[in-house]
């Protein structure tokens, strides 16, 4: 069970507001957080990820202390491991589409299938900036699932996906975490995006 | 013509930029991430050089690096090692003075990256220095590029502070400027013609492959 209670100030337009989140994710599950922009869905990811520090509280997955701010417990991102989606894709511009798979694993048969499942085979040596969006995203998708982390961490992962291809990656992910008993949080401004995903949501804000 | 004072000059370049690169790569990372009040007044003075009159800097130098007082003194007496009319108080004078031209490009740099380049790697399970080396150090490459250029071409027109610190002595602190200034100074204008038409040049065609290289970024040198 991954059992989180935080609270982090938010800047907003009109001063400040406070984002307070209380929750247990099973492991295993897979969660859609919803909530309107601004709200802080983002800032709750990466406070997970270790990426944000909040001003107080608790983060525990199985029996590990990721955070306890009384205690002046942080484990650094490095140490969580979780993998990441970013909203904006964050690729490396520098790297292929198999550059970026090898960096974050050597397992070249697991490579092979992620290439696969994101449909990418055909583009592996090519680099970000001659993908398209679509493409840019299954490859987010991808090399945050290369390190088969524990808790995937998801940021409006499917927001430039046609349908078909959301179907078709969806059903394909979710066959992988459940092999993997991948917990996921999955971040999205439109709960309808992710019917038939999972049951389990959250609303912030 | 005698030719020293170029390979002078272009040892001195050399040498300035290598050990700039070296100090200058881990100390713009760390300025570029967050503020505090020691950062400003560490970038403060790496900056001090562009605003201030060479002939000052290397006044302060010359005063510091005496071998009748103080560090320099010390120096003299525990290395035997003279900074002042040597070529390495050249290039001591050149590291300092050049500093700006390296670490002001390659922080730029690394502040106008995403965040989430660095943030994404780290998620990854990749350390600091890992993710430096193989993302953010990549994505730089024609900053880094341009601060090497910049600051090699800076180095080849130092004057005043050169003059200070070095005097002009013949094959050890007499560099292409203060020939150029020397030969004018004895009415050797074909000399002074002939040092200024090369540094010139060097620097032209420097400049010229910085535009190249980043041709398809339109960046100018001074970005």
């Amino acid at each position: 069970m991954i059992k989180v209670d935080i609270e982090k100030k938010l800047k907003a337009y009109h001063g400040q507001q406070v984002l307070k989140i209380l929750g247990e994710f099973p492991m295993g599950s897979i969660t859609k957080i919803f909530g309107p922009s601004g709200s802080g869905k983002t800032t709750f990811l990466k406070i997970v990820a270790g990426l944000i520090e909040p001003e107080k509280g608790k983060i525990t997955v199985e029996d590990t202390v990721w955070l306890d701010t009384s205690n002046h417990i942080s484990l650094s991102p490095q140490e969580r491991k979780p993998g990441f989606v970013f909203q904006n894709y964050a690729l490396f511009p520098n790297m292929t589409v198999q550059q970026h798979l090898e960096y974050a694993t050597d397992d070249q048969q697991w490579i092979a299938k992620l290439l696969a499942t994101g449909k990418l085979n055909t583009l592996s040596t090519h680099k970000p900036e001659y993908l398209s969006g679509g493409q840019q995203q299954r490859l987010a998708i991808l090399r945050a699932m290369a390190i088969k982390p524990q808790l995937l961490l998801m940021d409006e992962p499917f927001s430039a996906l046609d349908p078909k291809m959301k179907s078709e990656l969806i059903t394909e992910l979710k066959l992988i975490w459940g092999e993997q008993a991948t917990t996921v949080l999955i971040v999205s401004h439109n709960p309808q995006e992710l019917e038939g995903l999972t049951e389990r949501e959250m609303e912030i804000g | 013509m005698d030719l020293t004072p170029i390979w002078l000059t272009l040892k001195l370049a050399s040498v300035t930029t290598l050990i700039l690169l070296l100090i200058g790569l881990p100390l713009a990372y760390w300025l570029s991430k967050g503020r505090s009040i020691i950062k400003i007044i560490i970038e403060a003075i790496i900056t001090m050089p562009l605003v201030l009159p060479p002939s000052v800097l290397g006044f302060y130098l010359l005063l510091a690096f005496s071998p009748r007082h103080g560090i320099g003194k010390w120096l003299a007496e525990t290395f035997n090692v003279q900074f002042v009319f040597s070529f390495q108080g050249l290039i001591l004078a050149s590291v300092i003075y050049s500093m700006p031209f390296m670490i002001g490009p390659i922080k730029s740099a690394l502040q106008q990256l995403p965040v989430s380049l660095a943030q994404a790697s780290y998620t990854l399970g990749k350390t600091e220095r890992q993710t430096f080396i193989k993302v953010l150090l990549p994505n730089i490459r024609a900053s880094v590029l341009t601060a090497i250029i910049l600051t090699f071409a800076h180095t080849l027109g130092e004057f005043g502070v050169v003059l200070m610190i070095g005097g002009n002595i013949p094959n050890v602190t007499r560099v292409a400027s203060i020939a150029v200034y020397d030969s004018v100074e004895n009415m050797d204008y074909s000399s002074a013609n002939a040092y200024s038409l090369i540094l010139f040049c060097i620097t032209f065609v420097m400049v010229i492959s910085v535009f190249v290289f980043n041709k398809y970024k339109a960046k100018s040198p001074l970005e």
